[in-house]
């Protein structure tokens, strides 16, 4: 296996092992996997560590909404400006060109509905390129980054099994 | 002894490790790494595709042989380890646990001598001698192989008539390059034995790809090979594994299994098919996860105990007799004092006395909390550490 790809697969898993950790989990050198790394990081590979967080556990309600953007293009503003201009307001939790009816899929991130309501009335729909948005707010979460928001199945084995 | 029970059952001793069995029970602090079974779930696709054959009753018998489908998916799978059978030599079994005891009962004759390399999992002896069989033993410590030397000497004295491979073995991890496997098919077809080879942990093999003995010049017709879904896809519960043998053989484990059987479970193979078709991600995910345990697990204890590298399975096989306690005491003091279950080596033969199984089938975290409760205690075990 490729080992720049065997430490990346590792930290995207789990960003808090040390290099040693990963030194000890895949047979490299220390060094070497510390050098790995760093490379990563500097070249834009790595682009942020960052923690999965239930934040309904500790009572802070955010507010969650898809919106579904459909817009027209001119010969002065393509996909990327559009996409850029939107990328560019902290509220903006992803943004992506998808198939299908609609252009632009981004996730907005805010503290109600209200606040959500009106920045994508306020800002997204007021770009003149935007033709029209539809908004769907999150109700619940099941699955977020790869990982289950629940847990429904416990290790049942045996303690001994020859 | 009670005349009700058959003498050759009650020849056969009980398993090592139920004593330690009792005494992990209750115990919510103990790590296991005594367990021969993945950690991982089943993969969801294929507990989906069993939930959804429920659904629609599909909870019929299926032909004797198994399900057509799934023979073809295991003989078309089969190439990736060298060879591609016949899917009419093929025999869907509840377990390679069945497929032993098949394979045993199909070819032995009262007194036939069976070559057994140890360390080795724990039913090949009871099973060849309740197959009316002669278990012989074939100590192959320290470095775990059989060579042609070594075996001839056996196979001269005993004119055996099989010979039970497992590799990547249970406990030892280690398994056999094609080399290896060549000088013991040459054995097999100088001795005219015929070779059971169990390759259960094919899947999990870690450095270079798994070769099955079968797949050898003129070894085919001399091979009765098992495996299984339990340790590459989880299905250990469920129960489902399969046979290829030689059409003679074939036959001849069918009629055992058309009585003592009737088929395996048709969920189960309904969900093996699924396995073979659409988890190929899963598997390399898991194996994966398997080998950064191995790597871990392996460079920390070589720092306590001497220990191989295995290329295989998921169990690891240090030697403990440095620290001058028998196999069992280490592991029931290792139990008692750190909460760590392992298995003492002696479970698997007589030449595993002085190590200990350890299997990493656990997550990371509980690994590395196991190797530091394990540091621990061999560092009590001597007075200056």
């Amino acid at each position: 296996m490729d080992k720049v790809i065997e430490v990346l697969k590792i930290l995207e898993e789990n960003a808090r092992l040390t290099p040693k950790e990963i030194a000890e989990m895949t047979g490299l050198d220390e060094k070497e996997v510390e050098r790995i790394i760093r490379k990563k990081e500097e070249d834009g590979t790595i682009l942020k560590y960052k923690t999965v967080i239930d934040w309904e556990k500790v009572g802070e309600e955010f507010v969650y909404a898809i919106i579904d953007v459909r817009v027209d293009l001119t010969r002065e503003k393509g996909y990327d400006d559009i996409a850029k201009r939107i990328a560019k307001y902290p509220e903006v939790h992803s943004v992506r060109l998808i198939s299908g009816d609609y252009d632009f899929q981004i996730v907005v991130k805010g503290k109600s509905l209200k606040d959500v309501a009106f920045f994508v009335a306020e800002k997204i729909s007021t770009i003149p390129e935007v033709r029209d948005t539809f908004t769907h707010f999150v109700l619940r979460s099941y699955k977020e980054e790869g990982v289950l928001l629940f847990k429904d199945e416990e290790d049942r084995r045996l303690a001994l099994v020859p | 002894m009670s005349r009700r029970i058959s003498e050759r059952v009650d020849s056969i001793k009980p398993s090592g490790i139920r004593k330690f069995f009792d005494l992990v029970i209750g115990r919510p602090d103990v790590i296991s790494l005594g367990v021969g079974e993945p950690d991982f779930p089943v993969p969801w696709r294929i507990r989906e595709q069993m939930i959804y054959s429920l659904e629609r009753g599909i909870t019929s018998y299926t032909s004797n042989h198994g399900l057509p489908e799934l023979r073809e998916a295991i003989a078309e799978y089969y190439s990736k380890f060298g060879f591609r059978p016949d899917p009419e030599n093929v025999i869907v079994t509840t377990g390679v646990s069945e497929g032993i005891d098949l394979a045993l009962r199909a070819i032995l004759n009262p007194g036939d001598a069976v070559l057994i390399p140890e360390p080795a999992y724990v039913s090949y002896k009871p099973l060849t001698i309740l197959a009316g069989g002669e278990a012989v033993a074939i100590p192959t410590t320290p470095d775990f192989k059989p060579n042609y030397d070594h075996l001839s000497k056996y196979a001269k004295e005993f004119e055996p008539k099989a010979i039970i491979l497992n590799y990547p073995n249970n406990p030892t991890g280690v398994t056999y390059s094609k080399k290896e496997l060549e000088e013991i098919a040459d054995l097999a077809i100088e001795f005219d034995m015929i070779v059971v080879s169990d390759e259960i942990y094919s899947e999990l093999t870690y450095s270079g790809k798994h070769v099955s003995v079968a797949s050898l010049n003129g070894m085919e017709e001399r091979t009765i090979v098992l495996n299984g879904f339990s340790k590459a896809f989880a299905m250990t519960g469920l129960r489902i594994g399969y046979v290829i043998a030689p059409e003679d053989i074939a036959e001849a484990m069918l009629k055992i299994h058309q009585y003592c059987m009737l088929c395996a479970p048709i969920t189960a193979q309904i969900g093996a098919l699924e396995a073979l078709r659409n988890c190929d991600e899963e598997l390399d995910r898991v194996r994966a996860e398997y080998m950064r345990r191995r790597n871990l697990f392996v460079k920390r204890l070589s720092g306590v105990f001497e220990i191989r590298k295995p290329e295989g399975a998921f169990y690891a096989f240090p030697k403990i007799s440095d620290y001058g306690l028998s196999s069992e005491e280490f592991a029931e003091r290792l139990l008692l004092e750190k909460g760590v279950a392992v298995v003492p080596g002696n479970a698997f033969g007589d030449c595993g006395e002085g190590y200990i199984r350890c299997a990493y089938a656990v997550s990371m975290e509980k690994l590395k909390e196991a190797i530091d409760r394990i540091e621990d205690f061999v560092r009590g075990l001597r007075p200056n550490p």
